[in-house]
């Protein structure tokens, strides 16, 4: 049986788009109440377990870290087919930067037990690094392919991916068990189905903490980051802008004339 | 001896060409290294590396150490990591520099994680502050965020061809070329079989004068086309913001920002599109700037030369009919 770990995140809705700014005049973080949503990429990380599913025998595992509310997403995975949800929350995983992350995940991992394969996002829509699958196959000591954009031969131990590489591809043999972070050409992930939202309501998401990982509280959350954040600049450099008024007609005919006056078309 | 660890810079190269991000790179790397009083070094990874230390050393750097072999070729992430982390181990660096290109998106995180220490991704400036502690600087929350790596060494960013530009070669500067030993037993879990690059359609981003960018303003793949076709009359490269690439509206290779690439043409019209400084920082470089949007308090309309308030989905058909009268008065005359 294929054992398949999926690492998912909640970040706030991309499409809500209300974005956190900074408050000039206190310097803090003005938040606002965006619903938590599945990471896009790693619903097609989710994606990819599912129609490895429907070839294979294999056991889908969710892995979530995040605030409590996270295990709203969890319990969506669930519906979706996965069938264990894993949140890892914790007072003391906060503040984590992408390395803290990576071994808090890497940790619960090996506490799962058995895996051949895990699926991330390549990135997330907040945080964007790309570092938390590489970085968390390297503390795992597995290989790491980024990028998986389609998966071309499932072998026994083997599988052979393709993978993004700046304008073609790059084609991949790697040996199992190994991180995969995928794009979102890899797949069209499916919507949920209202068996599902039933079906998941009778699993139960485990939650783990500190204490069941048994990893030290200085190697996890903002004690366990190497990076931290030193300060926040204003905004840089603005242009004074010329507001073009007038007709639609108007408004092209004005914008192609100065265009061609300033020898740009 | 110098007191502080070298500045490094993993280069790169495809098909045997040194990438231009490498020689952005070091000339960055010079300039941090001459503050802290120490030395560029360079890690070149290839197969016929013969001529490439030198282009390296021309650009800044002091010492390449270069790893030579037909196995290396091609992006080999065991194999790669193992070497820049070996030789990282005995080196001691202080910075270490990596451009975000595919190969370096993928070996800097497996890179840092193997050498326990921090890694900011894609940033836009890299200083060092009054302890000489580098300062990598991301677009965030509206701002520039600045995010250091106080205790562990090395300090290491990826940073975006693009950023930092081309140091004028110095044919006369000279340096050290040091062969890196290449292990017997070769590490076998996963290997690069092959690398294709396709010939991307349409004008390439990285060379266009003009850069037409569409985004969620858009609204639909409708609307996505009317932009891309606003690019075609233009004869000018599509790009895109993130939203544009999370509908599926086209390719992550035409994202513009902190994420994507770097462009600087002398005509920029960005379409539908809010001015997020995650995006604009892509842009920031070009000549003329002008965008459309219907929303008149778009914070783009702070950054850009001309702006045009309105539905861009009517806004755009007839700017592309005004474009067409204009190039056809252009050959009769
Ligand atoms: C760490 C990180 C890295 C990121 N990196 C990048 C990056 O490299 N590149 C990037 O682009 N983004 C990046 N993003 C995302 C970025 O923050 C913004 O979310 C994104 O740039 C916004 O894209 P947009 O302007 O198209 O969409 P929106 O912000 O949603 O703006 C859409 C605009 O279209 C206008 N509009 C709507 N309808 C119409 C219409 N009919 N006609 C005209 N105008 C209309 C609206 O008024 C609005 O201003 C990153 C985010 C994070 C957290």
């Amino acid at each position: 049986m294929l054992n398949i770990i999926v690492c998912v995140k909640a970040v706030p809705d991309p499409k809500e788009a209300c974005n956190i700014q900074i408050d000039p005049a206190t310097k803090t973080l003005m938040r606002c109440d965006v619903p938590l949503v599945v990471n896009p990429l790693d619903k097609n990380a989710m994606e990819a377990a599912l129609k490895l599913k429907e070839k294979m025998d294999a056991k889908i595992t969710v892995l979530s870290m995040g605030p409590p509310e996270a295990g709203n997403i969890v319990k969506e995975c669930l519906a979706l087919g996965a069938d264990q949800g894993i949140l890892l929350s914790d007072p003391a995983f906060a503040g984590a930067d992408a390395y803290a992350t990576a071994y808090t995940l890497a940790k619960s991992v090996e506490h799962v037990g058995s895996f051949d394969l895990i699926l991330c996002g390549m990135a997330s829509s907040d945080g964007s690094t790309e570092w938390v699958g590489p970085e968390m196959g390297t503390f795992l000591n597995i290989p790491v392919v980024t990028m998986v954009k389609e998966i071309v031969e499932i072998g026994d131990e083997w599988w052979k991916v393709k993978a993004g590489f700046e304008t073609g591809f790059r084609l991949v043999r790697v040996k199992l068990p190994a991180v995969f972070t995928v794009t979102r050409e890899l797949n069209a992930p499916r919507a949920l189905s209202f068996s599902g939202i039933i079906k998941a309501r009778k699993k139960e998401i485990t939650r783990w903490g500190i204490d069941e990982l048994g990893v030290p509280e200085e190697s996890v959350g903002i004690k366990g980051s190497p990076t931290i954040v030193s300060k926040l600049d204003s905004k840089e450099s603005k242009r004074a802008v010329e507001v073009i008024s007038g007709t639609r007609e108007e408004k092209a005919e004005y914008i192609v004339r100065k265009l061609a006056d300033e020898g740009v078309i | 001896m110098e007191t502080n660890g070298p500045v490094w810079v993993i280069a790169e190269q495809m098909d045997c060409r040194l990438l231009a991000v490498s020689l952005q790179l070091i000339g960055q790397a010079r300039k941090l290294a001459d503050r802290l009083e120490t030395s560029v070094e360079a890690v070149l990874m290839g197969d016929n590396m013969d001529l490439q230390p030198q282009q390296l050393i021309a650009a800044g750097a002091d010492r390449v150490y270069v790893g030579n072999a037909p196995d290396l070729a091609d992006y080999q992430p065991e194999l790669y990591t193992e070497l820049v982390v070996n030789l990282a181990k005995a080196r001691q660096p202080e910075i270490v520099l990596i451009g975000s290109t595919a190969m370096g998106r993928e070996l800097a995180p497996l890179v840092a994680a193997s050498l326990k220490t921090g890694l900011t991704a894609h940033c836009i400036d890299l200083v060092l502050d009054e302890n000489n502690i580098l300062e990598a600087r991301i677009p965030a929350y509206g701002g520039l965020l600045s995010i250091i790596c106080p205790e562990k060494r090395p300090q290491m960013a990826t940073v975006a061809a693009g950023v930092f530009s081309i140091p004028e070669p110095d044919e006369t500067r000279t340096g050290e070329v040091v062969r890196m030993e290449i292990p017997e037993h070769l590490p076998g879990r996963i290997q690069t079989l092959e690398i294709i690059q396709e010939e991307s359609e349409g004008v390439p981003l990285e060379s266009a004068n003009i850069v037409v960018a569409g985004g969620a303003g858009a609204g639909d793949l409708e609307g996505w086309n009317i932009i891309a076709a606003l690019a075609k009359t233009l004869n000018a490269a599509l790009g895109s913001t993130r939203p544009a690439v999370d509908e599926g509206w086209t390719d992550l290779e035409t994202m513009i920002g902190q994420s994507g690439k770097m462009v600087a043409p002398e005509l920029y019209i960005g379409v539908g599109l809010s001015g997020e400084l995650q995006h604009m920082v892509g842009i920031r470089n070009a000549k003329v700037m002008v965008a459309v949007n219907n929303d008149p308090k778009s914070p783009v309309f702070e950054q850009v030369d001309y702006g045009i308030v309105d539905d861009c989905r009517e806004f755009v058909p007839v700017l592309i009919e005004k474009i067409k009268e204009y190039k056809e008065k252009q050959v009769t005359c």
